[in-house]
Formats: structure tokens, sequence, C-alpha cells
């Protein structure tokens, strides 16, 4: 079976204008997600997720931040359209944000209006772009609501956000964001600030929703357990640039770039032989304050005098996968590459339940 | 909502009291004898002695506050030494030119200020956003004699656009009912008159307004940024809502209670009557009236005026409260 794109993103460039000067916070990035697929975006904090994927719903707040190259490109292939998101006008872009394209934000606490019931906030965006009537839209929240398994549904809707705890109010965003049956849905860690018995029910249920409904997920966490639970496929991101991409088998059992080994390597492993926790030395660099060379550099055990120098390409390996590492340049660099694949294969089985 | 009401009704009972003791106190602050002081070093020892009978003077504190108490909860707030007619009659007229005013200059205010503040916020750093705040910084610094008395000269005395004084044309009298002008002209179906009493709203009504309106745009303003900047607002755009919607309905909303706030105390202080505006434009507001009675020692009318203005200023505090509960459902009853 063909897939076809319902997002590409080609070549974004998404900068802050700051008092410090201009912040690269997305720095050529390309990728795509297939339709009804699920595409995991990984790397830690600072690394350009939530800026992407603000800059995909045209939300980036301008000032100080503005898409300053590339392209977005939204398709729904049955009807036809295409849109290119970077370039498209407020006014257009409002009817497709909260129809086709969806986003759930990392803060569940604070990502409801405070002063307006859960019905009319889930039912808002329903009636503005389908017309339909606030009788209808009321009796599609209570729907909502049901599906996302909040209990009694039809007193939620009269509820206001303050009566309802961080996990009910991720569920209530959930629903908001999936009332439209999108084409796409953006998570931006939807489950960090929850604690892990919530964290599990609601990948559960938007992993349900991507199986019935067909829902295209673009789904950010710095959780590879979350990526091996729910990815089709991953782009590892590090200081605004695609580290490395490929489907979740082989970024989780073979990972070649070796920023991506060690967030692997620092996952707690589930074993119990009490080892010390890895993780990886030092801190993701500001953006922008890298100017020449890999942005892993500092922190890489692998570092050698090219690293500094040049800035690597994305080089591509078997199928889709895809490297910026100086160690994978067909053209040179050191030839050690060999006996790197291997390291942490051990340790990222586990994850792989499958 | 109806239980909370009446509960707070019910706290102002000793916030009341308070301010009846206060008042009540006022005539026993004069150093001396108070009806000496009141009719001058002249008086003969027999007009001392009737003006203290007609107080009730020489009766003990605590007959004379229990009398006054009595009389306030009739309604009864004493009788003017001047004219010996029943300040209660007496104030009303003043009372209800003071809140006419009051309620135009505080419209002009809220329209002009809410909107200026919401587009600054929104549009920040434009042209706009820099001359609205601009305007704004001149109004709150502005001395308002100086305004009014601008006003009068450009579009009284040289348009001759607007009239400058008093209430009404005081060759066409109009009849009065409830003694707010605009809503006695209209009861009467009487046109000509309102808009005649509408006409001499505006000046007096901009002039008091001008620093209210730019109190509140500044407070709108920087009350909307911090809304705008918020989670939530974010959530509403990701829905596509139409921008006027995420900026009024949503935005608005959430930045209202600041606001609210600053509209409430504007709102008292102009109560309390605006002697100075009130003196150029020839207003007769209840700012004039205790002014006068200052000027004649007719010491009840200054008890009841003051009373009657801290009274109106409590009310108000209470409407906003209740304003902020009516928005906000986070602010438990
Ligand atoms: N409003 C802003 N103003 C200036 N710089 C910003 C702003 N928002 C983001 N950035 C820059 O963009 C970089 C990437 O931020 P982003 O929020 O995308 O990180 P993230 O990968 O989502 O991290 P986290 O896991 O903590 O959510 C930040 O390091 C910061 O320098
Ligand atoms: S390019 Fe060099 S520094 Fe960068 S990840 Fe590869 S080996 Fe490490
Ligand atoms: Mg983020």
């Amino acid at each position: 079976m063909e897939k076809k794109p319902v997002l590409e993103v080609n070549h974004l460039r998404t900068h802050f204008f700051t008092d410090d000067g201009e912040i690269p916070a997305v720095d050529d990035v390309s990728f795509y997600i297939n339709e009804g697929e699920v595409l995991g975006v990984v790397g830690e904090s600072g690394c350009g997720k939530s800026v992407t994927s603000l800059s995909i719903m045209g939300l980036v707040p301008n000032p100080p931040g503005k898409i300053v190259g590339g392209d977005i490109l939204f398709r729904r292939e049955e009807a036809g359209e295409e849109w290119n998101i970077a370039e498209l006008p407020g006014k257009e872009l409002r009817k497709i944000r909260g129809n086709q394209l969806s986003m759930i934000f990392q803060e569940p606490m604070t990502s409801l209006d405070p002063l307006y019931k859960i019905g009319f906030q889930i039912s808002e965006g329903l009636r503005r772009h389908f017309k339909i009537s606030k009788k209808e839209g009321r009796r599609k929240a209570v729907e909502m609501l049901e599906l996302v398994g909040i209990p009694r549904p039809s007193e939620v809707v009269d509820e206001y956000p303050h009566q309802l705890s961080g996990g009910m109010r991720q569920r209530v965003m959930i629903a908001m964001a999936m009332a439209s049956d999108p084409e796409l849905l953006i998570a931006d860690e939807p489950t960090t600030a929850l604690d892990v018995t919530i964290q599990a029910q609601i990948l559960e249920l938007m992993k349900r929703l991507n199986k019935e409904k067909g829902t295209a997920i673009m789904m950010i966490t710095h959780d590879l357990g979350v990526v091996a639970e729910m990815c089709d496929r991953v782009v590892v991101m590090y200081a605004g640039k695609v580290v490395e991409q490929g489907d979740v088998r082989t970024i989780l059992k073979n990972p070649k770039h070796p920023y991506t080994q060690g967030l692997i390597r620092s996952l707690p492993k589930l074993t119990g032989r009490d080892e010390r926790l890895y993780s990886i030395p030092g801190n993701v660099p500001k953006p922008g304050s890298i100017k020449r060379g890999c942005r892993f550099a500092a922190r890489c055990p692998e570092v050698f005098d090219r690293c500094v120098k040049e800035d690597p390409e994305l080089y591509s390996l078997e199928g889709e996968h895809a490297c910026r590492c100086f160690l994978y340049d067909p053209q040179g660099g050191e030839d050690h590459d060999e006996n790197r694949t291997t390291a942490p294969r051990h340790e990222s089985e586990e994850i792989l339940s499958d | 909502m109806g239980a909370y009401i009446l509960r707070r009704l019910f706290m102002l009972i000793p916030v009341l009291i308070g301010m009846s003791l206060i008042t009540f106190s006022i005539i026993h602050l004069i150093p001396g004898n108070p009806a000496q002081t009141i009719l001058g070093e002249q008086a003969t020892p027999q007009a001392i002695e009737q003006l203290e009978e007609q107080l009730g003077l020489n009766e003990p504190y605590l007959v004379q506050y229990g009398k006054y108490m009595a009389g306030l909860v009739q309604g009864d707030l004493g009788t003017s030494l001047r004219t010996n007619s029943p300040v209660t009659e007496e104030i009303w007229p003043f009372l209800a030119a003071t809140i006419e005013l009051t309620i135009f200059a505080m419209i002009f205010a809220i329209i002009v200020g809410v909107n200026a503040g919401i587009i600054s916020a929104w549009k920040q750093n434009s042209i706009f956003d820099y001359s609205a705040m601009i305007i704004a910084l001149i109004g709150v610094s502005m001395p308002i004699f100086w305004l009014g008395l601008m006003q009068q000269w450009i579009f009284a005395q040289e348009l001759g656009w607007l009239p400058a004084f008093g209430r009404n044309n005081p060759r066409d009298p109009i009849e009065t009912i409830t003694h707010f002008y605009l809503l006695d002209t209209l009861l009467q179906g009487n046109m000509d008159q309102f808009w005649t009493a509408l006409r001499h709203l505006i000046l007096p009504g901009i002039a008091l307004g001008t620093i209210p309106m730019a109190i509140i745009a500044r407070m709108t303003r920087s009350s909307m940024l911090e809304v705008l900047r918020s989670d939530y607002i974010r959530t509403v755009e990701a829905k596509g809502i139409a921008q006027m919607s995420v900026v009024y309905r949503h935005g608005f909303k959430n930045a209202v209670i600041p606001v609210l706030t600053v509209v409430g105390l504007q709102t008292g202080t102009l109560l309390g009557g605006a002697i100075l505006t009130e003196t150029i434009f020839s207003w007769p507001g209840v700012g004039r009236y205790v002014f006068d009675a200052i000027g004649n020692r007719d010491y009840p009318v200054i008890q009841s005026g003051i009373l009657v203005i801290a009274f109106m200023f409590v009310m108000i505090n209470l409407i906003v409260d209740l304003l902020y509960s009516y928005v906000d459902p986070r602010i438990k009853y």
C-alpha cells in the first residue's frame, strides 16, 4: 500500500529575534508525515521541538519569532487540497487550524480558558468550522468527552477547567483537538506534565484514535519509551537540526548518531540490574551559539578534528535511515564506523517489546 | 449568587455604622463650642443656645448618636442650617446631577479607554500603540481645569458647537421627575430638551472622563498584553477562531478584572464630586453643594454630603466585587 504524506516540511527555518540577537531555534529542518502514521520527534529540552510544531500550526509568537525560510506543505489527498502553511495568510490559516490540523499542547494546566465551560471550549471550533448549532455543538462535546474516557461527560461539559485535574484537562485538550476529526494531530509532549498511570492512559487513548480514525500524529516527546510504544518513524532533533531519522526499529535497535545512542543509553532499564543511570554529559547548547562544526561536538564521545571545522550533512544510510554525523560520510571522515553501530544494541532491545 | 449578594449586603452593616460614627463625630471635632463656631464671634448667647437646642448638642453623646442613627435609618439626613429644609430633599438634585455626569463621563472613558487599550495590546509597538499610549500619558498628567477651560474656549466660545455652562438651557427649564435630565426629558417625550441636556453633558463629561479614560487605557493594555501571551489564548488560536473573538471574547474577558478595579475606583472618585470641573462648567453637583456648605459652616449638610459620598463609594465597591465573581468562576461566593 502506498502512503502519501499529509505533511511535508522542507528546509524550515524559524528564528527568534531577541535582544541577544537572532536565535535559529529551528535551523533547516526537513521531514514528512504519511497519512495515518505516527511520527515521533525526540530530543532534549530546548532542541526546537515545540517551535517546529508551532511553526506547522502557524502559531509562532511573533514578535519575537518568525518563519524565515522553507515550506510547510499540508495536503488532503482525497480533497485534492494543498497549502503551504509557511506562506499562508492568517485568514486562510484559521480555516484549517482546528479543522484539518489540530494540536495538543505541552501545558495541560494552563491551556484551557479559565472563564469558559468545557463544553463551550470543545464546541467553539466546531461551531465555527462546521456551522453547527449550539445544541449540536454541545451534543458533540459530550460525545467527545465520552470518547476520551471522561467520567460523567454530561456533567463535565458544564464545568470549568479549574474543577478538573491535570489528566482530565489533557483529555479535554485531546477531545478538543480530535473533535474536528483532523487529518493531522500534533501532540507536544502530551503526557510529560502528568503522572505515570495517567500517562499510559492518555497514550493508549491517542493510539486508539490513530487506529480508529486514521489520524496522523506528530508525537513530540523526549521519552523513548513513548516512541517505542507509539511511533512508526522517528526524527531525532538536536539544537534546532534533525540529526537522525528512520523507522522506529532502526532508530531504537540500530542508532547511528552518537547523540541518539546517548539518548538510548540514558533510558532507565526495566531489568533492575543496579547500574548507574547514564546521562549524556553537558547541556544542549543555546541555538546559534555554535557557529561552525557539529552542534554535538562538545558532548560527543566520538568527536574528531573534522567535527569542529565543518558542518556535517544528513547522510543517507539504508532505506530512509539518515544521520547527520561525519562518521557516516561516504566520502570519508574516519573509517571506523563499523564498530560504532552496535554499541547500545543490548540496551535498546528491552524497550522494543513487540 | 442571590445568597452571596445578601451576605455581602449584610457585611456592609458594620461599614455603614463606622461611616455614620465618623460623620457624626465631625460636628464634635469642632474646637470649642460648636454652636459658637458655627454662628461666629458676634452671636448672641440666646442664638447659641437656640442652635444647641436645634442640633441637640446639650444631650449626652449616646442619645445624640441614637437620634442621628434613627434619622439615618429612616432616610433623614437632618436639616440644613442655612435653608432650614431637609437635607435629604435638598441634596438629591445635586446628587442626580453628579451621578448623571459621572455615568456619562465613565461611559466615554470606558468605551474609548478599553478599546484603545485592547487595540494597543493587540497591535503592540504599532503606530497606534505608540500614539495611544502617548495620549494616555498626557491624559493622566493633564490638569483638568486647564483641559476644561481649553474645551470651553475652543468648542463653546470659538466654534460655538456646544454649551459650556450648566445642565440645560435656563430659559427652557426642564420639568423634573427624577432629576436625571436625560431620563426626565425622555419620560416626557421631550426630545428637544433631551438633546439640549445631552449637549450640556458633552464638554464636562469629556473633561471629567479624560483621566479615567487614560488610566483605563493603560490598565487594559498591560492586562491584555499579559493575557494575549498566555497558553489558553494560543489554544483558542489553534482552534482557528476568528481574530476578533480571540481578542475580545477570550482575551478581554480574561483581562477585565484589573480594569474593573480601576473603573470602580475612578467612578467612586468622580461621584465624590469633582469640585474643580463642576465649578468650571457651573455644574450643580454634589461636590459644589458640599463645598458651599463648608463655606457656610452648614454642618448637617457637610455631614450628610460626606456620608452620601462614602455610601456611594461603598456601593460601587460592592458592585465591582459582584462583577468579579460574575466574570470569573474561580472567585468563590
Ligand atoms: N518566545 C521565545 N523567544 C525566544 N527564544 C525562544 C522562544 N521560544 C523558544 N525559543 C528558543 O527556541 C529554542 C527551542 O525551544 P523549544 O520550546 O522548541 O524547545 P523544546 O524542544 O520544545 O523543549 P522542551 O522539551 O523543553 O519543550 C529554545 O532553546 C529557545 O532558545
Ligand atoms: S560529527 Fe563528530 S561530533 Fe558530531 S556527532 Fe558525529 S562524531 Fe560526534
Ligand atoms: Mg517543548
